[in-house]
């Protein structure tokens, strides 16, 4: 099943508050998901008959944000971040790529991370996905089992892949850059 | 007070054995670098573990997104430091897709040759560690006695012997050499005199032919050996499910029984490399298993890796065979500055280790926007936890040893 078909079966289970864009221009092609509904969508895609993605290949989260003015000239999108599922279903052999997006920091008050639903109770990988895009990323996976940072040390400060994390002068006693 | 004391299940609910905790790693060798594992021990029997990762973290996804597609590339292998061939081909072919660019056929026999090579050397290793995780020092001096031979020969090919930086956007980054001086291990290993000048493809085969015959020899020493049976069978048992559901790819998933290899199975501009050769693909469980063995345990996983060198032998043989005929260069010539396009795409391409993905967001400059390298052992490690409840302290190396894993990758 193509993405197309894919978003037309989404749209009759869901409405269209719930199931959002369809891109097929992209090389993959994605929908995007509001991020309230994600798990609702999450579990239907697994349990479906129809679709069966059973694998969760890879969860990460993109910040875009162009601090460039160079080339904030050429970027053509509102500062938001995204969390990207690139799924696979084993059975069907197909693929999707779902995509939710989220505003950099939650009501717009800088230093509180947005949310969004985890999916780790559908695919259990998701479980570290989410923890290693909270660690860098700064996003909130509400419901974790186990939200801790994964890669950096607990007592770290910032979001590494965030576009405007400046690196810290010290750390522990250690010097920075 | 007394009263309490008095009651006899109280007393006998006392006496328990106090659980301990122990640290395991980061410098433990066989936790196969920087891994630590934290165990919830109750005398032998573990109860717990939590694997820490991150020791090894060097913002590998950061530093890309300040460097154009093929200078990243050096970054990828460091990553799978055993297979950095594999990791190149990956993010190279990434790119690729996201260009829309469709390289030579003498690129892709090219590739197929040296990644399959690169997958014979990364196999070894993990069979050599694994004796040695299980305490037999053996097979781990034949493995990199092997292994040497690979990289004398990949020096030849690139000049560098563990990070190659040899496949590159557009194909590779010089063609095969013609006529080397045979690698020294080879020689006195095949009686050869030292200064023999051959073909590097002619050398390549004289390799294949000796190493055919030295395969059976580990099975006998590792495979077919009762110790190593009583310390691998029916033990780490990962259900096909599990394995699906906790996002397990390559020989952990196929030791589970699942049919799935992307050189088969994956997406088109991948799979185009491999048309019109012939490989089959192992999957448990398997007929000419010893009795005790259950399907996905630590016995399979290792057994697919093991068959899984003979087929890549296979491969290197038939790219040999067309590597004269095929057409067009071994590069399309691709600039350092080249300006992605306004789009994204995700490729996972079937590294030794398991799917490795490569995620490129584009946004019109040479730089991405983001780059994502989606680890096969980031999540093959992640079942660590469930498979060791239960076993003992000193089945935990043979359970982490048989998923394969580099710390490189998995911390990036």
């Amino acid at each position: 099943m193509n993405t197309k078909e894919i978003h037309g079966l989404l749209l009759n289970q869901f409405d269209d508050k719930r199931i959002l864009e369809l891109n097929t221009e992209a090389t993959d092609p994605w929908i995007e998901v509001s991020a309230d509904s994600i798990l609702e969508v999450a579990r239907f895609v697994k349990t479906d008959e129809r679709l069966q993605f059973d694998h969760l290949n890879d969860l990460c989260g993109v910040d875009y944000l162009e601090l460039d003015p160079k080339k904030a000239k050429k970027f053509d999108h509102d500062p938001h971040l995204e969390v990207v599922y690139h799924l696979y279903s084993y059975s069907l052999k197909h693929y999707l790529v779902l995509k939710v997006k989220l505003p950099r920091w939650k009501n717009d008050e800088e230093g509180k991370l947005p949310e969004v639903d985890s999916v780790s109770s559908i695919w259990a990988i998701a479980d570290w996905h989410e923890r290693e895009t909270y660690d860098l990323m700064g996003i909130h996976f509400s419901n974790h089992p186990n939200l801790r940072r994964i890669l950096c040390p607990e007592d770290w400060v910032g979001h590494g892949l965030r576009k405007d994390y400046s690196f810290p002068d010290e750390y522990h006693g250690i010097r920075g850059c | 007070m007394s009263t309490q004391i008095e009651d006899p299940r109280i007393i006998e609910f006392d006496v328990r054995t106090d659980e301990m905790l122990i640290n395991m790693g980061p410098q433990h060798p066989s936790t196969h670098g920087v891994l630590r594992l934290l165990l919830r021990t109750d005398g032998e029997i573990v109860n717990e573990v939590t694997p820490h990762i991150g020791y090894l973290h060097r913002c590998a996804e950061k530093i890309g997104e300040n460097l154009s597609a093929p200078q990243w590339v050096p970054y990828t292998d460091r990553m799978d430091y055993l297979a950095a061939m594999n990791m190149n081909l990956g993010w190279a072919l990434a790119v690729e897709k996201l260009l829309k660019m469709e390289v030579p056929e003498k690129a892709m026999t090219v590739r197929v040759i040296i990644g399959e090579l690169g997958r014979i050397a990364s196999h070894l290793v993990g069979m050599g560690a694994y004796g040695l995780d299980l305490g037999s020092f053996s097979p781990f001096l034949y493995a990199f006695r092997e292994r040497e031979i690979i990289l004398d020969l990949f020096e030849e090919v690139c000049g560098a012997r563990l990070t190659y930086s040899y496949f590159t956007i557009g194909g590779a980054t010089h063609d095969l050499p013609d006529k080397i001086q045979i690698p020294p291990g080879l020689a006195s290993l095949t009686g050869r005199k030292p200064d023999t000048v051959m073909s590097w493809m002619d050398t390549v085969i004289v390799f294949l032919d000796w190493l055919e015959e030295r395969i059976k020899e580990y099975h006998i020493l590792l495979t077919r050996n009762s110790i190593f049976i009583k310390r691998t069978a029916a033990l780490g048992v990962l259900s096909r499910e599990m394995a699906i559901d906790s996002g397990c790819t390559g020989p952990v998933l196929r030791g589970s029984g699942v049919d799935h290899d992307l050189r088969r199975d994956g997406e088109s501009i991948y799979t185009r490399m491999y048309e019109g050769y012939e490989f089959d693909i192992p999957v448990a469980p398997f007929a000419d298993a010893p009795s005790e063995v259950v399907l996905g345990d630590n016995w399979c996983r290792f057994y697919v890796r093991m068959l899984e060198v003979v087929q890549a032998i296979r491969l290197v043989r038939q790219g040999i065979e067309k590597y004269p005929t095929a057409e067009g260069t071994h590069r399309v010539p691709h600039k350092l500055t080249a300006k992605l396009p306004v789009d994204e795409c995700y490729l996972e391409t079937e590294a030794p280790r398991g799917q490795m993905g490569f995620y490129v967001v584009g946004t019109g400059n040479a730089e991405p926007l983001r780059v994502r390298a989606k680890s096969s052992c980031f999540c093959n490690l992640s079942i660590t936890g469930p498979l060791s409840v239960g076993c003992m302290i000193a089945d935990i190396p043979a359970i982490v040893g048989s998923l394969d894993i580099v710390m490189g990758e998995i911390d990036r």
